[in-house]
């Protein structure tokens, strides 16, 4: 697929060339190197241990399940997992890197080259992924708590992150959001990261270059820490928009970090960076090769899960269901469980799709809440939809039901019997009111019987409402056609 | 390699340190002295050598993701953290305002 | 009562004390007020006497209780690079100034949790660089020895200069060292008195301040083998804290000596007959292969062909990665910070270090940044760590033929204070022959052989095979039994 999005300038239309580093927490209790708690939220500096703080003689000392996570990732893209990695001191000076040094993987990543199948609205892509390795998050620094001072937190500084860096193969914001969406949706099935942008576990550094469609790749910026889809794509757009300002101007673009105005929507150059270009990378003396055994591989391998694509696959091809479906369901992992546990506690599947995706959701929406925490369990939906399969309630009766259930939180069997919402099945009920309505409507029944046939559901429609909706409609239907033959 | 005044310039802000002129002159004879010396080492055929990574054979041990496993490495301890802070604020290590 | 408890060594206290001669209390008050009557050496950065006697009463107590532990009874000397809790620690740099950590080293943990008392904390070379101890930012260790005829202040060798003087002084029976290219070894070869350097990773690094982390080991100097052998053996273990630990049992290595060296082949290397080399220490290898012989040993001549290339591999090396070491003083959380007026945070850090830093640490910050900069890197670093290996591999290959190696320690006894502090290669070129076991991350040992014309000390240097800090000590000893090395140093001060 070829995307058909360009910037138009003042000479001509431009090419955007997108590159993504994401930064992705890796999900660990303990820090990379230390065994200071990861949580969220603390007191600033109490969850700092004395090797976060670079006190003097401090040493690292590798988290044997940040590995472990990352190599599942690999395999969960399909990369090469190196057996030797190793990892390396990038060096420079900062007041969140108390080391005065992150140690990251340059030379020799964890994880090698891997890819990604994104679709957006142009059709599918394979976008490559060139390296995934291990490296320390750094601290925090407020700026706006002091006149003269910026504060330290070094809380966040240590835990255990996956740069995860794409090709320059993205063209398009739409690619760009749609390449970031699967990798959070990959890295939640994995259960490497929880994809958590706003608390920050994921954040990407967006590299953006324009070109003449066909040229060389021009010089690139780098925006740094962009935390949302939205904003990612608005950085794109911005910067995509400025760059072919610059060079139409006559300018030349200077490769440079930039940050992201949320507020404002633009980037501008970031001058705490301006130099640090220098890092001066070399093995770091205090760590040993990490070599991965070939068991240590397989025991990643197999504890993966099933993943999006060949879950939605599944589910298209083996459970019939519509490829829309399909592709809302599988595309987090936590709807996806939902949805599985509603098939194991009996749902049959295409009913079960349709409901999630229309009813629960709408629900969960006006709630405001995660399918994690809906109200309604799986098991109790699926008991609602098998009351609806075997003609208890109808359809309609089903939505309100569903309210009750938000509301009570009953079950539906119980809901519907206590409230006598039962669908009569008895044909002698049904077949009496037929009659009443029929001898009532004598002359629509004439219209009927001279070919207008549109007037059936006329007689559905009253048949249902004299049995206030409990009515079953197939029953209704089949005892309408022999009352008017 | 010769190392002139503009590099020593260049390094020593690399590595923090300032350094008046005269500091920058005196240091580049030494820093060409001493890698003079060491240039010596391109001499050596190193044709298939592997750079050294760890002296002693020896392999990367992990810990266990387990919190506070041991005090002396773990959290919670920010009295410690702090204590030789030459400007503790509410917590807080205090630096001079940094505009990003 | 015994002459003098202070001139006693790490065993004759411990024997002592359990067998009641004399109590552990005595023996610090005595080591105390020789700490305090020596400050004009300048050895000490910092005396702890309470710490001292605290161990000293518990060291008694546990006499009576009956259960003595395997340093009870004994003060030690501490070098200032250990992490000690609650003791203010600086690695003799301003950069340093008023930091106390709140942690324990492992190695001095374990000296504590083996009955050990700190008499005080021992002043080194700044970050441990230097040969001489004079790059100490609280003014240079004076060595007790002196030239005969002469009141020329001496070096004590360095870096642990702190711990070579107090040791040779009697102002402690022993002390912990720190090594990196010599550090231990050459320093005990200037004052007379014995130190081992293990196999890298037999002491943990964790709570020692960092110098260049694939070179840094701790080890043991104390006056003679045996002390040696008993320090060592307390300082030595597998530590999870620290990666590059190595998981291995501690030998006895005190119970396993024996001077005999029947059955050993001991390797002369070649190379190490460096132009310009005194005749003195050439006369002082002689004899030491001469007592290896009659110890047993078979003596043969091995080469190390790369050992030329050892010290400026190592000046790449060690600077490199103290570069990166050193950046963590920046004034934010510990140590020093200068502050100027107006200045932003880029500033204030290279403020902070111009101002905290000595101008070796500064010296060797910039070749080490600059040989890791931007277009350097593999024709600096990456050659070096190749060379590294091609070191090593002359030791591999020399232990082929031979069990253990034999040397000169330094290529001259001590020298005087200023006498090659301007020409900071001359001073480099003092490592020549203690460099290369260190990249090689060896065993290796220093042990007086003698005296030169002037009356000053001599070493004599042992290298063992990976882990073999058994062999390295009995051919040690073998000497030390042979050499008959009773000089001492007149107190002066
Ligand atoms: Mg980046
Ligand atoms: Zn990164």
């Amino acid at each position: 697929m070829v995307s058909s999005y360009r910037v138009k300038g003042a000479t001509g239309d431009w090419e955007v060339v997108i590159g993504l580093e994401v930064h992705a927490q890796i999900t660990s209790k303990a820090k990379l190197f230390s065994g200071a708690s990861t949580e969220f939220g603390a007191e600033p500096n109490a969850q700092v241990s004395l090797v976060d703080a670079a006190m003097p003689g401090m040493l690292p000392v590798l988290n044997g399940e940040c590995v472990k996570q990352a190599v599942r990732t690999g395999l969960a893209i399909d990369a090469e997992i190196h057996r030797w990695s190793r990892f390396d001191r990038k060096n420079y000076f900062y007041a969140d890197l108390p080391q005065g040094y992150q140690i990251s993987q340059l030379y020799h990543p964890i994880v090698g080259e891997g890819s990604l199948l994104v679709e957006t609205e142009e059709g599918e892509k394979v976008i490559g992924i060139e390296r995934i390795h291990i490296e320390q998050d750094a601290g925090k620094l407020m700026h706006d708590q002091h006149p003269t001072m910026s504060y330290v937190d070094l809380n966040r500084c240590g835990v255990a992150l996956m740069e995860i860096v794409s090709k320059p193969d993205m063209r398009s914001p739409a690619e760009a959001g749609a390449y970031v969406k699967k990798l959070r949706a990959i890295l939640r099935y994995v259960g490497s990261c929880d994809g958590n942008m706003e608390q920050g576990s994921m954040r990407a550094d967006v590299n953006v270059s324009v070109r003449r469609t066909g040229e060389e790749f021009g010089t690139r910026t780098e925006t740094k820490n962009v935390n949302s889809v939205r904003f990612i794509q608005a950085v794109v757009e911005y910067e995509a928009k400025r760059q072919v300002a610059v060079i139409e101007d006559g300018g030349k673009i200077v490769q440079e970090t930039r940050l992201f105005d949320p507020d404002k929507g633009v980037t501008r150059s970031m001058r705490s960076k301006e130099d640090a270009h220098d890092y001066r990378y070399f093995p770091d003396p205090d760590l040993l090769p990490l070599v991965l055994t070939e068991e240590f591989v397989a025991e990643c391998k197999a504890s993966l899960p099933e993943l999006p694509d060949a879950k939605r696959a599944r589910f298209v091809d083996v459970l019939g269901m519509p490829p829309y479906n399909a592709d809302v369901i599988t595309s987090d992992v936590e709807t996806a469980r939902w949805f599985e546990a509603l098939l194991a506690a009996g749902a049959e599947a295409k009913a079960g799709a349709n409901w999630l995706t229309s009813e629960l959701f709408g629900a969960l929406n006006r709630l405001g809440k995660d399918i994690v925490d809906s109200p309604v369990s799986p098991v109790q939906a699926a008991e609602l939809l098998g009351l609806v399969a075997d003609c208890t309630i109808s359809g309609s009766l089903a939505k309100q039901v569903f309210e009750a259930m938000l509301e009570t939180g009953d079950g539906a069997a119980a809901i519907v019997e206590d409230r006598g919402l039962k669908q009569t099945s008895d044909t002698g009920a049904i077949d009496a009111v037929i009659d009443t309505i029929l001898s009532s409507n004598a002359d629509k029944v004439e219209q009927y019987k001279a070919g207008k046939e549109a007037l059936f559901g006329f007689f559905v429609g009253q048949t249902m409402k004299a049995m206030a909706g409990k009515a079953n409609p197939k029953i209704i239907n089949d005892l309408l056609k022999k009352a008017l033959a | 390699m010769s190392v002139d005044s503009a590099t020593v310039r260049k390094i020593a802000s690399l590595a923090r340190i300032a350094m008046r002129d005269d500091e920058v002159e005196a240091m580049v004879p030494e820093l060409n002295n001493i890698i003079g010396w060491i240039e010596q080492l391109g001499e050596v055929d190193v044709t298939g050598i592997k750079p050294m990574t760890a002296v002693i054979a020896n392999t990367l041990r992990w810990r266990d993701d387990v919190v506070n496993a041991d005090p002396q490495t773990g959290g919670n301890i920010r009295t410690k953290i702090l204590a030789n802070a030459p400007a503790p604020e509410h917590g807080f290590f205090g630096v001079p305002k940094v505009i990003e | 009562m015994m002459t003098n408890l202070t001139d006693l060594g790490i065993a004759a206290i411990r024997d002592g004390v359990r067998d009641g001669a004399f109590s552990a209390r005595e023996v610090a008050t005595a080591f105390n007020a020789n700490v305090a009557a020596a400050r004009g050496l300048n050895a000490f950065l910092v005396e702890t006497p309470d710490h001292a006697l605290r161990a000293a009463d518990a060291a008694d107590a546990a006499r009576v209780a009956g259960d003595l532990k395997p340093l009870s009874g004994v003060p030690i000397g501490m070098k200032d690079l250990f992490c000690t809790e609650g003791v203010p620690t600086t690695a003799a740099s301003s950069i340093l100034g008023g930091f106390t950590p709140q942690y324990e080293s492992t190695v001095s943990g374990q000296l504590w949790s083996a009955g050990a008392g700190m008499l005080g904390k021992l002043n080194l070379d700044q970050f441990a660089m230097g040969s001489s101890n004079e790059t100490s930012a609280f003014g240079p260790v004076i060595s007790p020895w002196r030239r005969a005829a002469s009141n020329a202040a001496l070096a004590p060798g360095g870096s642990s200069g702190g711990s070579s003087a107090a040791i040779s002084a009697r102002l402690c029976p022993a002390a912990t060292g720190t090594d990196t290219g010599g550090s231990i070894r050459q320093p005990a070869a200037f004052t007379g008195i014995s130190g081992i350097k293990p196999t890298y990773g037999r002491c943990s690094r964790w709570g020692v301040v960092a110098f260049a982390s694939s070179l840094d080991q701790p080890g043991a100097m104390a006056r003679d083998v045996r002390d040696c052998a008993i320090m060592l053996e307390a300082m030595a273990g597998f530590d999870a804290k620290d990666a590059t630990s190595l998981e291995v049992a501690v030998p006895r290595w005190e119970a396993g000596l024996s001077g005999n060296l029947k059955g050993k082949r001991v390797g002369i290397p070649l190379e190490y007959r460096v132009d310009g080399m005194p005749a003195e220490i050439d006369a002082l290898w002689e004899s030491g292969i001469a007592w290896l012989k009659d110890a047993g040993a078979e003596i043969l001549e091995v080469s190390l062909p790369h050992t030329k290339y050892a010290l400026p591999a190592y000046y790449i090396i060690a600077p490199a990665e103290a570069s990166s070491n050193l950046a963590r003083y920046d004034g934010v959380r510990y140590g020093l910070r200068d502050l100027p007026e107006g200045a932003g945070l880029q500033d204030m850090y290279a403020a902070t270090r111009a101002a905290g830093f000595g101008p070796e640490v500064k010296r060797r910050i910039m070749i080490g940044t600059y040989v890791l900069s931007a277009g350097f890197y593999d024709a600096y670093y990456t050659q070096a760590q190749k060379v590294r290996t091609l070191i090593a591999r002359d030791f591999d290959r020399a232990f082929e033929s031979c069990d253990l190696l034999l040397t000169p320690t330094a290529p001259s006894a001590a020298f005087a204070l200023g006498e090659k502090s301007d020409d900071p290669l001359a001073m480099y070129l003092n490592d020549v022959f203690t460099v290369p076991s260190s990249l090689a991350g060896l065993p290796a040992m220093s042990v007086p052989g003698g005296l030169d014309a002037g009356g000053l000390p001599l070493g004599l240097q042992i290298i063992g095979r990976a882990l073999d800090e058994q062999g390295v000590l009995n051919a040690a000893l073998a000497i030390e039994e042979r050499a008959g090395f009773t000089a001492r140093p007149e107190a002066w001060w």
